[in-house]
């Protein structure tokens, strides 16, 4: 998949390598900034409320 | 044959990229949540100072803090938690709510729990990891260490008692009367609550801390109450 890739890009092999790293940039960018954020959330590590019989309103979030 | 190799190297490769997005997440949950979290507090320290107003000024008109307080709505920044044991310049946001957005965006408030300075128990929540992690140094408070609520109206200071270490479902902590639900509270407590151990959510760092007294802000806080205290790490 990344040879096809490769042959995707156009022109010679320098501005393949640049056009390879800015898409590698722009992957991480996208990441970092919508979809791990939106993700995060449903993380078993980050899910909030732990409900109890106890008779309190509020319960204690993972932190 | 060739359909067989490329059908591995496809799978490889797939493989390998799944790796590095796994590599990604980790790096963005434990590297970048912090530093756009610590950005984001910071901002919000700037705008609660500005909207506090210099210490020391008479206000202008007679406030009634704690009914403006208790309209607070979910999510937003009502008060300035500063602890001197992290650090002279240690200030975080505490804001109204404990969902993730909130404990993102600084320290929550357990709604429903009382407000700074209130008889009863002002229960708050903070990252141990990740997110700014203001509450990372938990484990080193002592007895005795001051905690500085700065809200609108006052500085309410309050003083380490003790700690405890419970299970997530230990809910009695915020209690009114800290650990004894369904009594009737007579005393101001603020209680803090966190994850342990670091990188964990199997238990929870609970520390007590009971008021010392609420000051007006046109008094000001006397300097000693934000003296960093010796044996301070960093």
């Amino acid at each position: 998949m990344y040879g096809a890739l490769w042959r995707l890009l156009p022109g010679p092999w320098p501005v393949k390598l640049l056009l390879s790293l800015l898409l590698f940039v722009a992957v991480v960018a996208v990441c970092f900034l919508w979809l791990f954020p939106a993700i995060a959330p449903y993380m078993p590590f980050n899910g909030n409320s732990v409900q109890s019989g106890l008779p309190f309103p509020t319960p204690t979030p993972f932190i | 044959m060739r359909r067989l190799r490329w059908g591995v190297r496809t799978l490889g490769e797939v493989l390998i990229t799944l790796g590095l997005l796994l590599f990604l997440f980790v790096s963005w949950q434990l590297w970048w949540t912090d530093v756009t979290a610590n950005r984001a507090q910071a901002v919000t320290i700037h705008a609660l100072e500005r909207g506090f107003g210099p210490a020391g000024r008479v206000a202008a008109t007679p406030q009634t803090p704690l009914a403006t307080l208790t309209k607070v709505p979910f999510g937003q920044a009502f008060a300035i938690m500063r602890i001197p044991r992290f650090g002279a310049d240690f200030a975080r946001p505490v804001l109204q709510g404990t969902d993730h957005d909130a404990l993102t965006n600084g320290i929550g408030h357990y709604s429903g729990t009382a407000f700074p300075g209130q008889v009863g128990n002002f229960a708050v929540a903070g990252h141990r990891t990740t997110y700014g992690m203001p509450f990372s140094n938990i484990d080193l408070l002592r007895t005795g260490d001051v905690i500085v609520l700065e809200t609108k109206a006052s500085y309410i200071v309050y003083a380490v008692a003790r700690h405890v270490i419970v299970t997530p479902d230990q809910v009695e902590v915020i209690a009114p009367v800290p650990q004894h639900p369904g009594d009737k509270p007579t005393q101001a407590w603020l209680t803090m609550t966190s994850c342990n151990p670091r990188f964990s959510a199997t238990q929870r760092y609970v520390v007590f801390a009971k008021l010392v007294r609420s000051i007006p802000r046109s008094t000001g806080l006397a300097a000693s109450y934000m003296a960093v205290p010796a044996g301070t790490v960093g």
